[in-house]
Formats: structure tokens, C-alpha cells, sequence
């Protein structure tokens, strides 16, 4: 059966209380007054639309082999390379098999269902036999506008392909439609618009009750049928008033976020799927829709196998997991809006050897070190000799992949003096389990509450950005965990 | 079973200069001065000198790389001349270079020089080691620091021996108290002033848990030694220092990669120590060595380093330093010259700067900090980071 096989979700562990940004901008633009309200999550300076997918794709492979995946689709409007692609870097650190199929969607807010439409068709056709689809976004609005307010970073995640189904699709409805809520040249920072009431009542309140009714007529289905319908607005009043003409039941929309989160672009829908899901029944027919240079509405109806799926952490893990950034200042530093003193560790940036970079992409994207097959010891770096002086064979290593491992607190510091966005630089040694020690970096951790012996798990992040040649470095990070994985790290789900 | 260079090795002439933020003096300018010392304590002339060793730890920001620039500036005559770096150990390095070269017969006299300018890089603390690291583990390795780096062992010996924050804070605080205590008397530090335990633990966080007074100056300096035969010297009728034990230890990688290692002692340091005794045939070191130059770059090493030294007891080096077992009155006299705490910490300097103390406590040649009848004095230089170090360690006697 071909459908939708597991699903994930990441929102960054920041959020940004709206009132602290019409504090820092409301003098700026009173008319953000009503934007402001409720928080929204931030990505940290070491988070980006890649970093974001793969934290997303980790939480959707959870109990899934990786080398089963011969696919992946990224929807992203922000990516941080217009040539480079995300969904290889996303395969990369996910440690997918070489043979992967990768490509980007872009280009409008329905990229996601865009690639989730995509990996669909490729696995109906035969082309791939399991793709993860991934969406992820990281955008921001300028100072003192409605979009700095609205806007959200996180991403979600789809498994598609043969297997147990969780979901399957019934049907889906496209409209394309060059009606510019937003666009953002080539290069630019920023997006630009129209009046918001002329995207509200031209675009939301008419394209996407259309779509809808479309994919209705399709599948001659009544909206009542749909357990919960499911479609990002940014604009909450009209998120209500969409739902109302066409019928929808206040219990069957599915909530879009906004107090939370905020709008994830391209990702939205996707996030919204992955929370409906978590929560969804077997029979439940959900229904899919995005906005974004026209709209995109698909149908899905959840079967038995959801309830043998096991939990993922997905937006109610991510919403617990929660920090707030604290003032409107540091999220200006950390999307790098404001020139900040970063002193002479911080400028100086060697350059990349794209040579070693690839040479060693596996340990570095992937944290693929070694293991000796020998004696059994996981080391990394990655060694030619084994490094236990009881063993020293030579060669007889094999991969072996430490990111979807936790592990515990060997010791850190917080560094005052080593550069850091977030300062101080908190980074130490953590033991993994089942073996091996990694000598990282840590994200997402108060230096306050850490302690040695303490539950980690790893995470990619940016390592750096160097601004001068326009590169992000990615490696992986310790991040303290509340409590273990979720139950059934063991369960395999092929 | 080689016999080692135990006597084989005689200091004839050491030289130092004055550590600290000297702006007004070039990498040049030291040599010249740490090598006019030494050779007229040696009371020899250039031309004796059959080889040279160069030690120097950031090239890229000072002298640049190869040993020529050590040559021009003594203006040598012609001879071999190498320049040796390995990180804080540096120093020691060029000073093994010039002990093996006599110890082989290769030469009569060789001369070592280690200097650095740390204060012509513009940077607080050392310069970044983002380059240092290598292409490959830049990727990978955290945006540390020294004291970062440090600060973990400290936070593990925190954990494992049970010491609360502040307990901890305070024993490293004496640690550096006794030290400030002896710099203060030396005219060539850096930093000659007592500084009270109270005021060490109010100054502001570096690295978690390390604070300001915790770590070592960051000076400019020279340091040199000009070693030849025991039989040379004798000629000569100089006082001279022997070369008792001189042990290098490099890790495999194990401290980094291998769980076992509990990060609250340096493993070269008990290799190159357990060497080193065996080299100079010291058997009980807490009951035979007279006086300590240790590689305090942060209190928390000098700490590990009585144990690793089997000085003090594991896990109870902070009740000998409470004691005042090592101050400068105590048992075995430590930092006689304020450590790279006071003293200062010119990388490729300080093996030196630590032998030239040794020297002169063994020749009754230490002024205000002359320790009585010393009979053994050792050294200890640890480069890199606790999970991935290069240790040094020398013993000398008259």
C-alpha cells in the first residue's frame, strides 16, 4: 500500500514574544498592534531551513531504516544556497544511501505539499520505493512590519512510499495562479507584497475555498466528510471566516499555529498535517490544502496502521520543548540583521577546503565515524588504526553512524572568551551510547541547569557562517534531552 | 633497553628576558637579549655553537615559519639551525633537540632559544586556534579556547571528587595566591603582585568554571639554554646543571576517543612523569624533589598535575595546596618564580623560562626566591588540551 508511511515535525526550542517586537518596532508601525500578539518561534543563530529539515527528518525516520530511503524532496523558500542543493545537504546528514533521488521545491509557500505531491507520484510510478519529504523554513520580515510578527521557523516531515500506510491519498487539486501575495527576487532578503486587503479578500478568501471545493467536486466528497481540514492562513480572522463559507466545523479545522508557532511558509501545512496526524484515527479522511501563487489541496484518509506507529516527538514534543529568546535584540543578531561587534575570533574565518569537505562529508554531515570490527569500539574521528591499544588493528573499520544515538554529559564549560553568536560557547564531551565519545559543541542548553552525566542527543547545526565567502559550515551539535527518546527507539518499523 | 641522557647533559648558559606585554620589543630584540645572557654566563662565543633550536608556537603571527629567522638575528655562523614547534611543550622541545645533539656527540655546544609575541597578535588570550587545528578538524571540533578547554577538567574533578562549585573555586584559588605570591618577588615576570584568595574568587567568569585569575598572563618573552658534555663543562670549570631525565609524551588519541579516561588527570603526564623518574632514577618524587616549575596555564593544571606528578595523592592535591605544601615556605616549593601565572606565558618560551628557574635555584643563584639546599628540580610543559596533549618533563640536578 502506498502512502504516507511515518511523519515528524521540528520547531526551534525559541520563541519570540510578539509584544517584546511591537515593543522593540511598534513606534515604528503602530499598525502592528493587532499582529502582535500570543509568540512565535525563532529559529537560533546556529539554525537554518537545512539544519530545520533534518531535525524534522530525524523525528520522521525514527524507527525507520535509513538505507530503505531512496528519496528525498525539500520544500523551502529559504534555503541558504541558491545553487547547492538542500535536499543532498538534507540526505547528507541524514546519512541516506547515495542512490537517493533528491530535488528542491521552491518558489512559493505550496513548495511543501508541493514535494509531498511529488514524492507521492515517484513512489506510484515505481521511481522511488520510500522518500521522505521534508519542508522547512526560516524567513524574516523586515523591522517593524506585520511579517517580523507573523512569521515562524520549523519544519515538518513525511515519509511516502510502500509499507504499512498510515495514511493514504485520495486525490489531489492543483490551482496555479501568478497572484503575488509575496515575492522576493533573486538575491533579496526581504519579500515584498500588496495591501494585505487585497491578499486576504482576492487571494485567501477566493483561491483557496476554490481549491477546495475542487478537490471536493473530484472526489464527490461533502466537507463534513473530513475529519479535519487542514490549511495555513496567516491572517486569523480569515482563517475562521474561510472555514465558515465553506462549512467546516470549528472542531474539524485543524489549528493553524499562529499564537505558537507563526507562519513556517512552505512548511506549514506540512507542520499542520503532522500535528493532525498525531492525533488523527484510523477512517479519519484529512484534507490538505496551501496558499502560495495560487493553491494546492489533497486528500488523505488515515488507516489502522496509525495506531502501531509509534509516537513521534512532532509539534506537541516541539511546543513543550520550549525557551524564550528574550528580547527582540537577539533575534535581530541572530538572522544576522544587525552588525554586532563580533571581535577579531569572531571575523576571522579560515576558509572551507571544499576538498576535505567532501573527502569527509560523511563524518561531518553524516557523523559517520568508525567502528573497528575487530574489537567493536565506535570512534570518531573516523580512524584507519583502531585507537584501543588493546586491539591497534589496521583497516578493519567499518561505518558507523553516531547521529540518531544519545548519549550522556562527560563534561563542558560555558566559554566566555571562544566566539560565539550566543555567548558564552557552551561545548564539552559527551560518551554515546553503545560506545565512543564525541568532543562538540552544545546548542540549545543554559549553562545554568547543565550537568555532567546529563541525556543528550545530537543535532545538526550551522557550525558557522562565513559571511566573507558566503558559506555555512553544518556539523552536529549535543542538546540536552528532558526526558529519553520517546518509547520504542528499539521498535523497528522496517 | 636504551640508558637514556641522564648526566650526559650539562647546562652551561641560560639567558631570559624580562615577560610581559612588551610593546616595544620585537621577537628580534628578545633573542638577542636571552642569548647575550646566556652566552656570557656560558662564557663562551658564538662561534663554539655547533647547532641551534628554534622554538616558536604561532608562527603565522610572528616570526613566520623556519628557523632562519633566529640565525639572522643571532647572525650564527652558518650552522644547523631548526625550528621545532609543539604546541605549550615547544620550548622543551628545542631544548631536547639541543640536549640530544651534545648528548650524541654530534656537537659540543648547542644553543636553544624558544620566544614568542603573543601581544602583537591582537587578541586577549591566545590567538584563535581555527587555523592551528588543521583543515579537517576545524570542521568539526568546537570554537574552543585554553581556558575552555581547561575549564572541563575542572569541571570533571569537580563531579568525581564530590567539591561544590565553590569548594572547588577556592583550592584553585590558592593555587594561584601561592603564586602571585612568588611572582611578586621576581623581577622578570610579568605580573609582580600579591593578589588575596578573596579577590581571586570574585574576578569574572572566563570559561566555566575558571575565572580571570585562574588563567596565566599572556606575555612576550625569550628564554634560552646553551647545554654541552659533561666533560666540557668540567673543562670549563663552570657551575653547571645536569640533564637528569628528559621525557616527551604525545597522545594516540585514546583520552579522546576512548571511554576510561575520566578527564580529571593528563595521561602524558603520567607517562612522560613515570619516564622520567625511571630515566633519573627517582623513586619517591614527593620525598626527592626539591622545586616545581609546572605548567599552570590555568590553576586547575598545575592541580591535576601534583597528582599526575604522584606528589600528592589522587583526588587530594587541594588539601596539600590548602596546607601550603607548595608555596614557595613549603615542602616542595612550586612556581618559585610565579609560574606562567606571573611569570607570564610566551608559548615558545616557557619550557625555558622554567628550566632557567630550576638552573638557578640549583645554583643558589634565585635572590629573594632562593629556596634552601634544592637538590632536584623538575619541569612540566603540557601543549594542546587535556583530552588531546604533549607533555614535557624535565629533572635537573647539580
Amino acid at each position: 500500500m502506498i502512502g504516507l508511511l511515518s511523519y515528524g515535525a521540528f520547531l526551534p526550542r525559541y520563541r519570540l514574544d510578539r509584544g517584546a517586537i511591537f515593543k522593540a518596532m511598534g513606534w515604528f508601525n503602530p499598525a502592528t498592534y493587532g499582529a502582535a500578539r500570543g509568540e512565535r518561534t525563532v529559529a537560533s543563530h546556529d539554525e537554518d531551513s537545512v539544519t530545520l529539515a533534518v531535525a524534522a527528518g530525524i523525528d520522521c525516520l525514527r524507527g525507520f531504516g535509513r538505507d530503505a530511503v531512496d528519496g528525498l524532496f525539500l520544500g523551502s523558500t529559504t534555503l541558504p544556497f541558491a545553487e547547492r542543493q538542500g535536499a543532498t545537504l538534507v540526505a547528507s546528514a541524514l546519512d541516506l544511501p547515495e542512490g537517493t533521488r533528491t530535488a528542491d521545491l521552491g518558489g512559493c509557500h505550496r513548495a511543501g505539499t508541493g514535494a509531498l505531491l511529488a514524492a507521492l507520484d515517484a513512489a506510484a510510478a515505481g521511481s522511488v520505493r520510500r522518500a521522505l519529504v521534508a519542508a522547512a523554513e526560516c524567513r524574516v520580515g523586515k523591522g517593524g512590519s506585520t511579517a517580523e510578527h507573523l512569521y515562524g521557523d520549523g519544519a515538518a516531515a513525511l515519509l511516502v512510499g510502500e509499507g504499512d500506510a498510515i495514511a493514504v491519498a485520495l486525490g489531489s487539486h492543483s490551482l496555479s495562479a501568478d497572484f503575488v501575495d509575496t515575492y522576493r527576487e533573486n538575491g533579496a532578503r526581504f519579500d515584498r507584497g500588496w495591501e494585505d486587503r487585497w491578499v486576504r479578500d482576492e487571494g485567501f478568501k477566493k483561491l483557496l475555498p476554490a481549491a477546495i471545493r475542487g478537490l471536493l467536486s473530484q472526489l464527490d466528497l461533502p466537507i463534513d466528510a473530513f475529519a479535519k481540514v487542514i490549511y495555513p492562513c496567516r491572517y486569523a480572522r480569515d482563517h475562521g471566516g474561510i472555514a465558515r463559507k465553506l462549512g467546516i466545523a470549528p472542531d474539524k479545522l485543524q489549528d493553524p499555529l499562529m499564537g505558537q508557532v507563526g507562519d513556517t511558509g512552505s512548511a506549514h501545512a506540512l507542520v499542520m498535517l503532522s500535528h493532525a496526524l498525531a492525533t488523527a484515527s484510523p477512517g479519519d479522511k484529512l484534507l490538505v490544502a496551501s496558499f502560495g501563487n495560487g493553491c494546492e489541496a489533497l486528500a488523505l484518509e488515515v488507516t489502522e496502521h496509525i495506531d502501531s506507529l509509534t509516537a513521534r516527538r512532532g509539534v506537541e514534543g516541539s511546543l513543550a520543548r520550549r525557551a524564550e529568546l528574550g528580547s527582540y535584540e537577539k533575534y535581530v543578531t541572530f538572522r544576522e540583521l544587525r552588525e554586532v561587534d563580533m571581535g577579531i575570533r569572531g571575523e576571522f574565518q579560515a576558509p572551507t577546503a571544499l576538498s576535505v569537505m567532501w573527502r569527509d562529508h560523511r563524518q561531518v554531515m553524516g557523523l559517520v565515524g568508525t567502528r573497528c570490527t575487530a574489537c567493536g569500539t565506535p570512534q570518531f574521528p573516523a580512524q584507519n588504526i583502531c585507537v584501543d591499544p588493546e586491539c591497534g588493528a589496521t583497516n578493519e573499520m567499518e561505518p558507523y553512524r553516531f547521529s540518531d544515538r544519545s548519549g550522556t554529559v562527560f563534561t563542558f564549560t560555558g566559554d566566555n572568551l571562544a566566539f560565539s553568536v550566543s555567548p558564552p560557547a557552551i561545548y564539552g564531551t559527551v560518551e554515546m551510547d553503545g560506545g565512543g565519545k564525541l568532543f562538540v559543541d552544545f546548542t540549545d542548553c543554559d549553562l545554568t541547569t547543565l550537568r555532567v552525566g546529563q541525556r543528550i542527543e545530537m543535532t545538526l547545526r550551522r557550525k558557522y557562517h562565513d559571511r566573507e565567502r558566503g558559506l555555512s559550515g553544518y556539523f552536529w551539535k549535543a542538546c540536552p534531552i528532558a526526558e529519553e527518546p520517546v518509547a520504542g527507539e528499539e521498535v523497528s518499523h522496517g | 633497553m636504551a640508558e637514556g641522557i641522564k648526566d650526559k647533559v650539562a647546562i652551561v648558559g641560560m639567558g631570559c628576558t624580562h615577560f610581559g606585554e612588551l610593546w616595544d620589543k620585537s621577537a628580534e630584540d628578545l633573542m638577542v637579549e636571552a642569548f647575550g645572557e646566556a652566552l656570557a654566563d656560558a662564557g663562551i662565543v658564538k662561534d663554539d655553537l655547533g647547532a641551534a633550536w628554534l622554538a616558536n608556537c604561532f608562527d603565522e603571527v610572528n616570526l613566520g615559519k623556519s628557523a632562519i629567522p633566529l640565525s639572522i638575528a643571532l647572525k650564527l655562523p652558518y650552522i644547523p639551525v631548526s625550528r621545532v614547534e609543539n604546541f605549550c611543550a615547544s620550548g622543551t622541545e628545542a631544548f631536547r633537540g639541543a640536549c640530544y645533539a651534545v648528548a650524541s656527540g654530534a656537537c659540543d655546544f648547542a644553543l636553544a632559544m624558544g620566544v614568542e609575541k603573543l601581544k602583537d597578535t591582537g587578541y586577549g588570550g591566545l590567538p584563535d586556534f581555527g587555523q592551528s587545528l588543521g583543515t579537517r578538524n576545524r570542521l568539526t571540533f568546537p570554537n574552543m579556547t585554553a581556558p575552555g578547554a581547561f575549564a572541563m577538567m575542572a569541571t570533571r574533578y569537580f563531579d568525581r571528587y564530590g567539591l561544590s562549585r565553590e569548594e572547588g573555586k577556592r583550592i584553585l584559588a590558592h593555587v594561584s595566591a601561592k603564586s602571585h605570591h612568588a611572582g611578586a618577588l621576581n623581577p622578570k615576570a610579568h605580573m609582580r603582585m600579591e593578589v588575596p584568595v578573596e579577590k581571586i574568587l570574585k574576578s569574572p567568569i572566563v570559561a566555566d568554571p575558571l575565572g580571570l585569575f585562574d588563567c596565566c598572563g599572556v606575555s612576550d618573552g625569550a628564554a634560552c639554554a646553551i647545554v654541552t658534555t659533561p666533560e666540557i663543562a668540567r673543562e670549563l670549570g663552570k657551575d653547571a646543571v645536569y640533564v637528569k631525565a628528559l621525557q616527551i609524551a604525545v597522545t594516540s588519541g585514546e583520552e579522546l576517543m576512548l571511554p576510561g579516561w575520566d578527564g580529571t588527570y593528563v595521561k602524558t603526564t603520567r607517562k612522560a612523569a613515570g619516564r622520567a623518574y625511571a630515566e633519573a632514577g627517582v623513586t619517591d618524587p614527593r620525598a626527592e624533589l626539591s622545586v616545581l616549575e609546572l605548567h599552570d596555564c590555568f590553576s586547575i593544571t598545575e592541580l591535576v598535575t601534583f597528582e599526575d606528578l604522584r606528589i600528592s595523592e589522587t583526588g587530594k592535591a587541594g588539601e596539600d595546596v590548602l596546607d601550603g605544601f607548595y608555596n614557595l615556605d613549603g615542602t616542595i616549593p612550586c612556581q618559585s618564580d610565579g609560574g606562567l601565572k606571573c611569570f607570564g606565558h610566551p608559548i615558545g618560551a616557557s619550557g625555558l623560562r622554567m628550566i632557567y628557574e630550576v638552573y638557578n635555584q640549583l645554583l643558589h643563584r634565585a635572590g629573594d626566591r632562593q629556596i634552601a639546599d634544592p637538590r632536584l628540580g623538575l619541569t612540566h610543559n603540557l601543549g594542546g588540551f587535556p583530552n588531546m596533549s604533549v607533555c614535557s618533563i624535565g629533572v635537573f640536578g647539580t
